[in-house]
């Protein structure tokens, strides 16, 4: 959908979390790499997927289009959409994603709380790109998956015992997806949940400075036949 | 409904004065009456001191990013501004006012001053910074936010086809902010890419309906051709 060359870091994260998407949800994509979650999913796995400003079937990018075309994504590029799409306005597509109609938000982060709130619409002073929908996609879809790199650029995991950032949603995610790990909130905690085959429990807790449950028996990272 | 089929530049010095709130529609560039915001930033000395209600601050050099460069605007009311790093910039070195709201209670709000609604009560936002310094109710246990309805002096908005009595059709991902933005102030000015004899739009098809519309006016070509 979206252009630029993924890392095999990226493709393993995005391969996982297309496994946490099932058939037949209603699904956003959040700006970055959800962006490029329908490459990944699994065989079979049709979703409806939900363009905030404005309709639902959004297909794949339009080669053809431009920013200035008459169907363009959430983050301004020009896309397709699907037999059976319907184009509305602002208010309908929010009362689906607060009426309970949106049953998976995928976004990105910049922190994540060990309780499961996420920061990813503001750095105080620098980068403020605002919420736009994220406030709502993190507070009302059904569930919420965040997907990320492991590390940032300085070697910090994304989650961590309080977000110091400002808040898009106290205790909403529900899955984090790393390429090392995935984590999912358990009784208001994110638990440790599956490790990525290469890593063992010391790499998939690498970068995090905050006390995760590990519990015993984890899930396995490949799709069960 | 008073004028059909006149001049933007009619339209606008009719209607738009500074210090006025405009709303003005658009979501990435569908919708945004290009060609209206383009007369305002050529008029510059004539509009200013504006409160601008619109989804987002477009791009840098196109859209309302004219406005916001030459200093014509006080304060934005948006939901999201990532993808203008200028405007960053000014928000952040204080020239610029912003205020961000999640964007579908900024629709809300902006209906409810369109239904003649003076608040609206909602969860979103609870628990973040949004919600500091505003007002809470409480409701079967729960604390809510009070949003008080948007409302402006003029909306601006950019419609595919409006028909010569002022209704209004959207093609695709156009119409995002632009219906409920038609119904929330005291003046409406619609840009139209196409505009048709009265009858020739169908009824049932109509999405914003003319009894809300002052103007129709032609979009020109795209001032910023295509970036």
């Amino acid at each position: 959908m979206a252009k630029r060359e993924l890392t095999s870091g990226e493709h393993t994260l995005l391969e996982r979390a297309g496994r946490e998407v099932k058939h037949g949800m209603v699904v956003n994509l959040g700006i970055g790499l959800p962006q490029f979650l329908p490459e990944h999913l699994p065989a079979n796995t049709d979703v409806t997927f939900h363009s905030e400003n404005g309709f639902v079937g959004m297909g794949e990018g339009n080669p053809e289009g431009t920013p200035d075309s008459d169907v363009i994504d959430a983050g301004g590029r020009a896309c397709k959409v699907v037999p059976g799409a319907a184009f509305f306005d602002s208010l309908t597509s929010f009362a689906i994603v607060r009426g309970g109609n949106l049953d998976l938000a995928v976004l990105g982060a910049f922190e994540v709380s060990l309780s499961g709130d996420l920061a990813n619409w503001k750095i105080p002073g620098k980068l403020t790109p605002g919420m736009g929908g994220g406030m709502e996609l993190a507070q009302k879809a059904n569930h919420v998956l965040v997907i990320s790199h492991h590390l940032d650029k300085r070697g910090r995991g994304k989650l961590v015992p309080q977000c110091s950032l400002p808040l898009t949603a106290p205790a909403c995610v529900g899955t984090l997806v790393t390429e090392r790990a995935v984590f999912r909130r358990i009784d208001g905690r994110m638990h440790l949940a599956s490790i990525h085959p290469d890593f063992d429990r010391k790499s998939a807790l690498e970068g995090i400075n905050a006390d995760v449950p590990t519990p015993d028996v984890l899930e396995p990272w490949e799709a069960t036949p | 409904m008073l004028d059909r089929g006149t001049t933007v530049e009619k339209a606008v010095t009719s209607y738009v004065r500074s210090g006025q709130t405009l709303m003005v529609g658009g979501f990435g560039r569908g919708g945004v009456p290009f060609t209206t915001i383009k007369y305002l930033a050529d008029n510059a000395t004539d509009y200013r001191n504006l409160t601008l209600i619109k989804n987002d601050a477009n791009e840098p050099g196109i859209g309302i990013d004219l406005l916001l460069k030459q200093g014509q605007v006080k304060k934005l009311i948006a939901t999201h501004i990532g993808l203008n790093p200028d405007f960053i910039r000014q928000m952040n070195d204080g020239e610029i006012e912003c205020e961000l709201i999640p964007q579908g209670i900024f629709a809300e709000k902006i209906r409810a001053g369109g239904a003649g609604i003076p608040a609206i009560l909602t969860d979103i936002g609870l628990g973040t910074e949004v919600a500091h310094g505003k007002a809470t109710y409480e409701m079967e246990g729960k604390t809510l936010l009070v949003e008080p309805c948007m409302r402006g002096d003029v909306a601006l908005i950019c419609a595919d086809i409006a028909d010569n009595a002022g209704n209004a059709w959207w093609r695709g991902s156009n119409r995002n902010m632009c219906v409920v933005m038609g119904t929330a102030c005291d003046r409406v000015i619609v840009e139209a890419k196409q505009i048709v004899e009265t009858g020739n739009l169908k009824a049932e098809d109509i999405h914003l309906p003319s009894v809300f519309v002052d103007v129709v006016v032609p979009a020109g070509p795209l001032p910023h051709g295509e970036l």
